[in-house]
């Protein structure tokens, strides 16, 4: 049976020579880093290699870079951090409503533990307006984490806007660049981010592994302490060969940036046109050309979304959707919500996303598959026959 | 998550469709929640000859409207009212928590075709309240 993998913002497949450069350090060179003899100071030679590569890859020094365990651990240690040091200035951090988990439950958490939270909405474009998140700022604001580009409709945010507002506030500015790491040329330097979250797994690097910039001079507390690890701020042994893959991962993702986003964004523009001209009572979720290249988004009326995901892997497409089934919560996707669609057509979303080994000669059954399941879905949905019937 | 029983019943839905002929119906949840499952049911006799199902929501809901139109075709009328979410689950080989509200889902559209029908009849209904006409914050799915 076919396998079309369309889920690249989930996941990503480990690239092939990236795992090549990982091999010697997954048994052969297993000396801890933190040790004097030789032996660990080539684990160690690896790991500051690899901090070169990241820090070259968005313009900073490696002093800045520090590795983690994933994205989440990355988005973690910079708001609790940031809020822990900063309380004695205030208790207040702002950030927008259609962050990742990571981040959203972060901010809820914080909150009960006393912390002020402003949750900036979205434009229904999926877009925050800078000029929002200057309004939402107070004496006492210590913090704003804003991401650089939506998990689910690939919106890209202001950034740039919103770190020179940061900065003309004194206010520490973290985004979580999960997904636009490897996939859009950042400069952290030009666009004032004092903190940025990357997870290696979505640019084709290994899971497990991450990193958090921290611009010097910023003053940040520690999420784990314990050894005197990544110069005393992140305790632990170092993942060395999920290290070395990240750097690896990142420096090809951006390398290959232009050649890599060219490819995909033909696939996704045919795909989309496809399932456009094919399949009626459609909306596209997210704005139409600020937004990840490789993300499409649509909400299907009529139909729920997990049934579709579920039809759709019995023909070999991996998907996924923001129903409230899929999500195994009582709501569809907080994302969808934020854009102002009504919870029933929220229900019916339909996720791909696209990556460089997608392959344009599966643009004809991606489309035909999709047009066909949404329609097989709708003749047994109450909803299309009495709107059919309406109409 | 689901059972192979599950998956059968939503890949290869029994008894889909628009019943033509139905002198019975019933339609029970709201899209907000996700999921509307609508019964059409041909009772003669007080047998229900033949019953078929239109269903908006996720996998388990399409399998258990499914499941539940096999479980009451050819049934009596008070046979088919017997019927409980727990008896759908089971012949399904179960279903994940997350998912139970389907199958009392299943059962309140039985019932609702059949008050339908008994209305029709000039047999007066009492309980036609169904829980899953409101909400999926339902404490008889827990």
């Amino acid at each position: 049976m076919k396998h079309i993998y369309l889920d690249n913002a989930a996941t990503t497949q480990l690239d092939q020579d990236v795992l090549e450069k990982m091999k010697p350090f997954i048994r052969d060179y297993y000396g801890n880093p933190s040790s004097i003899y030789s032996f660990g100071r080539e684990s160690l030679k690896a790991i500051e290699q690899a901090r070169e590569t990241v820090a070259s890859c968005f313009n900073c020094r490696s002093s800045e870079i520090y590795f983690t365990s994933c994205g989440t651990e990355s988005d973690n240690w910079a708001i609790k951090g940031i809020c822990s040091s900063h309380r004695a200035k205030g208790k207040h951090i702002i950030t927008t409503n259609i962050e990742h988990p990571a981040v959203l439950d972060t901010f809820r958490y914080m909150k009960k533990i006393g912390y002020d939270i402003t949750l900036v909405p979205v434009e229904k474009n999926g877009i925050v307006n800078a000029s929002d998140i200057e309004k939402a700022i107070r004496k006492d604001t210590i913090l704003i984490s804003v991401m650089f580009a939506n998990n689910e409709i690939g919106t890209i945010q202001p950034i740039a806007e919103i770190g020179a507002i940061a900065k003309k506030h004194n206010i520490v500015f973290h985004t979580d660049a999960v997904q636009a790491a490897g996939a859009i040329p950042i400069d952290v330097k030009a666009l004032n981010i004092d903190l940025m979250s990357v997870s290696a797994h979505k640019f084709h690097g290994p899971k497990g592994v991450g990193a958090l910039y921290i611009k010097r001079g910023i003053v940040i507390d520690n999420l784990l302490h314990g050894g005197g690890q990544e110069r005393t701020r992140r305790a632990a042994t170092e993942n060395v060969c999920g290290i070395v893959g990240l750097a690896e991962a990142l420096r090809l993702s951006v390398e290959n940036m232009e050649k890599n986003n060219a490819h995909i964004k033909a696939i996704r523009d045919a795909v989309k046109a496809g399932i456009e001209a094919k399949v009626p009572y459609i909306i596209y979720n997210g704005d139409e050309t600020n937004r990840l290249v490789n993300n499409i988004n649509f909400c299907f009326k009529f139909i729920e979304g997990e049934a579709l995901i579920l039809l759709l892997d019995m023909k070999g497409i991996c998907a996924s959707s923001g129903s409230a089934c899929a999500s195994k919560s009582l709501d569809p996707s907080h994302v969808l919500l934020a854009l102002g669609l009504p919870h029933e057509i929220a229900h019916g979303s339909l996720r791909l996303t696209f990556g460089k080994d997608s392959s344009m000669n599966d643009v004809d059954y991606i489309v035909n598959t999709v047009a066909q399941t949404v329609d097989r879905l709708r003749q047994m949905s109450p909803l299309y026959e009495s709107f059919i019937k309406e109409h | 998550m689901y059972s192979a029983k599950v998956m059968d019943h939503f890949a290869n839905p029994r008894n889909v469709g628009v019943l033509a002929d139905a002198n019975a119906v019933g339609q029970v949840g709201n899209a907000k929640c996700g999921d509307i499952m609508k019964i059409y049911m041909k009772i003669e006799d007080n047998i229900i000859k033949d019953v078929s199902f239109m269903t908006f929501g996720c996998g388990a809901a399409i399998a258990t409207s499914s499941m539940a139109t096999e479980l009451v075709k050819g049934k009596t009328v008070e046979e088919a009212l017997t019927l409980t979410n727990k008896a759908v689950m089971d012949a399904l080989d179960g279903l994940p928590p997350v998912k139970v509200h389907c199958s009392l889902l299943a059962e309140e559209a039985i019932k609702a075709a059949i008050y339908d029908y008994k209305k029709s009849i000039g047999e007066q209904v009492t309980e036609d309240n169904f829980a899953c006409n409101t909400c999926c914050h339902n404490k008889k799915c827990e």
